[in-house]
């Protein structure tokens, strides 16, 4: 105890007296923290752009088209499975869920959307926040993501129109906006959902997909009786029902296009940065401790103890590493505030948190070996270099 | 008759380097009363340092005893050595005394703080012991903000402070111009002479051997001389005396 009130003395008066040196250790690490911080909220921005709509769905399962690879684009669903679904023993509920990318025109800037056709009260169908859900048939009513009404001042009650290019030509619809979503981004871009049968009229196709009327569900959400029994029930679903294959949500995110690549490479640049971190801080501080050698000596002849010079050393890393970390999250906060919506970037994501964690180890870890050094110095060293 | 505060034995410490070993302190034994201020002299290379930093325990001896206050230092561990250190000794060091981010007060007072004894009476006498070197009006100074002399003076007072049994000075005078350097080790010989410590003196500079007491001549290793009279002690000082 007496150890740590001594160790704490030197450390504070010693940055204290050098309050110019340390803070500019402490302006470095802020900027690192800045940098970290962006990158764990791009990161955190684009994995929600991407995967948001499949995280939050009201089900365990989802069922693909077999040898598909969980791909939900490549995945192509006979309607009639649906109903085959249903019926295995232990499925509480399944939705269908069609997937398809077109643009909101009737806006200054055209809005490049997904559209996704879901039924109404089923799994695939987000929960209302505002409105009222579309109507079934081929009501040409939509329901919005907030996010769509972020980037444009589309309202409830407003009526958008669409492009859509069918064949050869370029179609335009008209959709009523009836109720909003939340939390719904897929494929990086902002979510409208409409009901299958219109779904079916109004998305982009190829010539020969206009001949048929029959809208086919890329992948089925699957909402189990007892949730904890995902795979059991995946195998079962496979066993009963012919032409699928079944994934749980994690799985079904992992295989959407681009999202684990780009997960790796953001996080690959966050690890790089908190690397070059620890490099710094274990540079400055070595090389402050060479420069202390005679005063670490003189510290140890007149009685100091190697715990209260090394304690003393990790004090005072801790403390400068804090100080940045905390200069650099108020920087952070304040440049967020500036951001428009439209740039992906979330901060109250558990990556945040993370990252502050290995922020405030980048200094422990960076000074590890001149807090060695320093325990390592030999008190003679006060006679002889003295 | 004042007690003995420190005693060397039979001293060796032994270096090997490639093969040939250098016995740097070769069998010397002295006594050191409470009260008597000591001078070690000799040439380069003769062992002072090396006596200074086993009388410290900072460096083991190859074989001897040296006893503080009693207490064998081959008897204990490190840990108690440490603990040896913070109480029954003081120091001087030739330069780079003074801890950089402490002020004058704070330095000395860390003697104190080491000890766990810094309380109102202890800070109270860390001030007294500044003035009476002359250092009242730079308590607050960082030693960047202090000559080299006073310096000097505020590790004489961190080496007193703690009222230790014996008190080690290695070259005070080093950095110091000759006015100075009389100064400084006259006060520290009243004091050292007023509180009844032990002080050894390594000097080069055998002007300062007038303040001391004894003066111990080292040569190879080898107690070589030592001159005791007050006759004797001023010649050497006053150069009659070639040693
Ligand atoms: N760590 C060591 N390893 C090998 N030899 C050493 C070591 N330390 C000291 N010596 C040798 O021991 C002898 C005494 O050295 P010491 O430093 O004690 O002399 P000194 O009297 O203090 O000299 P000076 O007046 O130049 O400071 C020298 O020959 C020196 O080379
Ligand atoms: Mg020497």
């Amino acid at each position: 105890m007496k150890n740590i009130f001594l160790a704490a003395y030197l450390a504070v008066k010693e940055v204290i007296r050098n309050r110019g040196r340390f803070l500019l250790v402490a302006l470095v690490i802020a900027l690192i923290t800045l940098l970290v911080l962006f990158i764990a909220a791009l990161g955190e921005g684009l994995a929600n752009g991407n995967r948001q709509y499949v995280a939050n769905l009201d089900a365990q399962l989802i069922v693909f088209l077999e040898k598909s690879d969980y791909s939900i684009s490549a995945s192509r669903l006979e309607t009639n499975i649906i109903k085959a679904v249903r019926r295995v023993d232990g499925v509480a509920d399944a939705g269908p869920i069609y997937t398809s990318n077109t643009e909101i025109v009737s806006l200054p800037e055209p809005l490049k959307i997904s559209m996704l056709g879901a039924e109404a009260g089923r799994p695939g169908m987000p929960v209302i926040v505002e409105g009222r859900d579309f109507r079934g048939g081929e009501a040409r009513e939509a329901v919005m993501d907030r996010n769509v009404a972020l980037r444009s001042d589309i309202k409830i009650g407003d009526t958008i129109e669409i492009r859509s290019t069918q064949g050869t030509n370029d179609k335009f619809f008209e959709l009523v906006i009836v109720g909003m979503v939340e939390g719904q981004s897929y494929f990086f871009q902002p979510t409208i959902f409409v009901p299958p049968a219109t779904w079916e009229k109004i998305r982009p196709q190829s010539e020969a997909e206009l001949n048929s009327d029959t809208p086919f569900p890329n992948i089925i959400a699957v909402k189990l009786t007892d949730p904890t029994q995902a795979d059991s029930m995946s195998t079962r679903l496979v066993d009963e029902v012919a032409n699928i294959e079944s994934a749980n949500l994690e799985t079904t995110i992992n295989n959407i296009p681009g999202y684990s690549a780009q997960q790796g490479t953001v996080q690959t640049q966050g690890v790089f940065t908190l690397l070059i971190g620890i490099l710094v801080i274990g540079g400055f501080f070595q090389i402050q401790i060479l420069q202390k050698v005679p005063q670490i000596g003189v510290l140890k002849a007149i009685g100091s103890s190697n715990g209260v010079v090394g304690l003393s050393a990790v004090i005072q890393i801790i403390v400068v590493t804090a100080l940045g970390v905390g200069i650099g999250g108020g920087m952070t906060y304040l440049f967020s505030l500036g951001f428009p919506p439209t740039i992906p970037l979330v901060f109250n994501g558990t990556r945040s948190l993370i990252a502050v964690a290995l922020l405030l180890l980048i200094g422990p870890l960076g000074g590890m070996v001149s807090i060695i050094y320093a325990v390592r110095i030999e008190p003679l060293k006060a006679l002889r270099l003295g | 008759m004042s007690s003995v505060a420190l005693e060397v034995r039979d001293l060796v410490k032994s270096f090997s380097l490639d093969g040939t070993t250098i016995n740097a302190v070769d069998g010397v034994s002295f006594q050191v009363r409470s009260g008597e201020f000591v001078a070690l002299v000799g040439p380069s290379g003769s062992g002072k340092t090396t006596m200074l930093s086993i009388l410290a325990a900072l460096l083991t001896p190859t074989d001897g005893q040296v006893l503080i206050d009693g207490q064998d230092l081959a008897q204990m561990n490190e840990k108690k050595r440490v603990k040896l250190r913070r109480e029954k000794i003081g120091f001087t060091f030739q330069s780079n005394n003074l801890i950089p981010y402490l002020t004058a007060r704070e330095n000395v007072e860390f003697m104190l703080r080491l000890n766990n004894k810094l309380n109102r009476a202890g800070r109270v006498r860390s001030d007294e012991l500044l003035a009476r070197l002359g250092l009242a009006d730079r308590l607050h100074n960082l030693p960047a903000q202090m000559s080299g002399g006073q310096q000097q003076r505020v590790a004489i007072a961190r080496a007193l402070i703690h009222n230790p049994a014996v008190v080690l000075a290695d070259e005070p005078t080093a950095s110091l111009d000759t006015a100075r350097a009389f100064q400084v080790v006259e006060t520290f010989a009243h004091l050292i002479h007023e509180n009844g410590r032990a002080g050894i003196m390594v000097t080069h500079d055998l002007r300062m051997c007038q303040f001391v007491d004894r003066v111990l001549q080292m040569q190879d290793g080898k107690l070589v001389r030592v001159y005791e009279s007050k006759q004797e002690i001023r010649e050497l000082a006053q150069g009659v005396l070639k040693h």
